[in-house]
């Protein structure tokens, strides 16, 4: 293996993901969904990114790229420093066991026929990562172990775990090939409040104890985010529109999206909740299929001008990684 | 204030091949003239049912068996669930806005035809009326352009403009007491904060009560006066706003806002979750349901039946026995 010595494990460059919407007996292409257009940013070894947007920013679709799922219409998608939007299916495929994705929903993504023990061993045989039956057993039950669950529990079935340990099980089922980049797309909006932190600490934990484990956070929740993330993405409409570290998100948010988006998260404090500033937002999202021209948040901003709507405005970066994508800012 | 409602030892069972399941499990509170109260708690623990229960909603397997809901000096579990007297309560003095706005709508008639449906019925409005009224209330929710979406269908309209039809829909009567099941969990953020704050622009308007009913403790910070917590079907902790967020003295109360990550806390802050599961309401014992999962319990804890509540300082209730102050 061509282990070169790289910070970044992921370099999304310029990513767009269009899907077609066809019309007609012919299928004849009529228009574009452009779900990702134009995204870049960078992901370090052991770093956490969260990606954070309202449904259909395209969020989703940025971690399916990044997996491989889906072929990118066009841009990068540097994972070590090699494109996988190049490679072939078996190479992808290959490559695949250096990366896994944890599901948002622990009902519908545990196959309910298969036992636990081999959902979670599945990978294993597939990347052909064990030689007997004998390292298989034991791998699947430090497996469990690692994600505290019993290793006995390896040949129950998935209706008989809770949602809390059904999703260690997908964790567990993640961590199996040692993967490099873990993308876990809403990972815990699924669960009972109680039950959603100890699914985050074990989350934390894992990173702390593997060395070079990168997270992709994908989730709607601010407040979850940025308590994981090192670093958080804010995504409008299929771009994003501030990176920042996720101290300076709370203290020093730059992009009108941003601050509305902060302050519609209401925080459990009723003192602080008095004086909070509440931007409250005029309309919904867009839909992606028409999007307005320039910057794609101006009819809803409170800060648009009439040149907001003229061109796209680019990320910049405005000192110590902060990144924004506003011009009036 | 004047009290306006008040639901005294409400139990809802229902009767299953596994047992027996005590959804809510002898609960009382009370709202007052145009409070808004928050009752939170997670998925399971009976808040869903217990509204429910106030608007008689239950059907089979589930039971109302015993409690008292006195509204306007009468107790509506007195009055036959589907007779004229719970008929003119419901919908018309007491409404309801329910949390999926996806399924909640009929998907065969206009939003014309559901929002006029109540005003017609219980207002002896007539058609005109009732369509004019409809209009009002839709332009009042923030819908544009209401007279050219009156004839639309649900399918136009997104999920954020769905819940304003919900929230029109409620207060098309006139009501005294609008019960909002979880009104803004499926919707986006950003949504999420225009909704609640017209809720709360419109109870202010009309005068009326609000009872938020959802899992988000951020939510109730914001929006609430005074919370009721509930778990495993009973409350376990009631009083204002202020005070349970800065004097949070049941264990469970404690544990939640431990376990939440909250938007303005420092770097490095660890979650502290609360072990263990929510308990499985089929056949429960007799002692505090809290008490596999309790960092504070007492030897008293398990031979004893679930605490009482009792009282910490003026309006603040608590059901435990551990003295939990300062830990």
């Amino acid at each position: 293996m061509n282990q070169k010595r790289n910070d970044n494990i992921l370099d999304i460059q310029d990513l767009k993901m269009y899907f077609p919407v066809t019309r007609g007996l012919l299928r004849r292409k009529v228009a574009d969904v452009k779900a990702v257009d134009g995204v870049n940013f960078k992901l370090k070894r052991d770093e956490t990114l969260g990606l954070v947007g309202e449904s259909g920013c395209g969020k989703t679709t940025v971690g399916r790229c990044i997996l491989g799922l889906y072929r990118p219409t066009e841009g990068k998608v540097l994972f070590k420093g090699e494109d996988t939007a190049t490679f072939s299916e078996k190479k992808l495929r290959q490559i695949r066991s250096n990366m896994a994705l944890i599901f948002q929903d622990p009902y519908s993504s545990l196959d309910p026929r298969q036992s636990a023990g081999s959902i979670v061993g599945e990978p294993l045989k597939i990347h052909q990562l064990v030689l007997s039956k004998g390292e298989y057993r034991d791998r699947v039950e430090q497996l469990f172990r690692i994600v505290g669950l019993d290793p006995s529990m390896t040949d129950r079935f998935p209706h008989e775990f809770s949602g809390g340990q059904r999703q260690r099980i997908g964790v567990a089922r993640a961590l199996a090939c040692d993967p490099d980049l873990i993308v876990c797309d809403e990972p815990i909006s699924a669960l009972d409040v109680s039950i959603q932190a100890q699914i985050i600490n074990l989350l934390e934990e894992l990173q702390d104890r593997t060395q070079g484990l990168s997270y992709l956070f994908i989730a709607h929740d601010l407040s979850v985010v940025r308590h994981i993330s090192d670093r958080v993405a804010v995504m409008y409409l299929g771009r994003i529109v501030e990176i920042c570290k996720s101290r300076v998100l709370y203290e020093n948010p730059l992009h009108p999206y941003t601050r509305a988006l902060l302050s519609a998260v209401p925080i459990a404090d009723p003192v602080l909740e008095e004086t909070r500033d509440r931007i409250i937002l005029k309309g919904e999202v867009p839909s992606p299929l028409n999007p307005p021209p320039g910057c794609s948040f101006h009819p809803r901003c409170f800060m648009a001008i009439p040149e907001c709507s003229q061109a796209v405005p680019p990320l910049r970066d405005i000192g110590d990684g902060h990144e924004v994508a506003c011009i009036r800012v | 204030m004047t009290e306006l409602l008040r639901v005294n030892n409400l139990v809802t069972q229902f009767k299953t091949e596994s047992g027996l399941v005590k959804a809510v499990d002898g609960i009382s509170y009370y709202i007052d003239e145009q409070e808004i109260v928050g009752l939170v708690g997670e998925s399971g623990c009976g808040k869903s049912v217990s509204q429910l229960s106030v608007m008689q909603l239950i059907s089979a397997p589930g039971e109302i068996v015993g409690g008292e809901v006195i509204f306007e000096g009468q107790d509506l579990l007195k009055h036959e669930a589907n007779g004229p007297e719970m008929r003119s309560v419901r919908g018309a003095k007491i409404a309801m806005i329910f949390q999926e706005p996806m399924t909640s709508l009929n998907p065969v008639l206009t939003i014309g035809q559901q929002l006029t449906e109540m005003p017609e019925l219980h207002m002896e409005m007539n058609n005109d009326a009732a369509r004019k009224r409809a209009i009002e209330l839709m332009s009042m929710v923030g819908i544009t352009g209401a007279e050219n979406r009156i004839d639309d269908y649900p399918h136009h309209f997104s999920g954020g403009m769905r819940q304003r039809v919900m929230i029109a829909m409620a207060l098309s009567c006139n009501p005294r007491i609008i019960i909002a099941d979880e009104p803004t969990t499926s919707l986006d953020v950003t949504t999420q904060a225009q909704l609640l704050e017209l809720m709360k622009d419109m109870v202010q308007h009309f005068r009326a009560s609000l009872i938020i009913v959802t899992h988000n403790l951020g939510v109730v910070a914001r929006h609430a006066q005074r919370i009721y917590i509930m778990y495993a079907g009973r409350i376990v902790e009631s009083g204002t706003t202020k005070e349970i967020f800065a004097n949070p003295r049941h264990p469970y109360t404690i544990g939640l806002l431990k376990c939440i990550p909250r938007l303005d806390e420092e770097e490095g802050t660890k979650l502290v979750p609360i072990e263990g599961l929510p308990p499985n309401l089929i056949n429960m014992p007799p002692t505090c349901a809290f008490l596999p999962r309790c960092s504070y319990k007492l030897d008293k804890c398990a031979r004893e039946p679930w605490p009482p509540l009792k009282v910490v300082e003026g309006n603040h209730y608590i059901s435990c026995y551990a003295d939990t102050k300062e830990k």
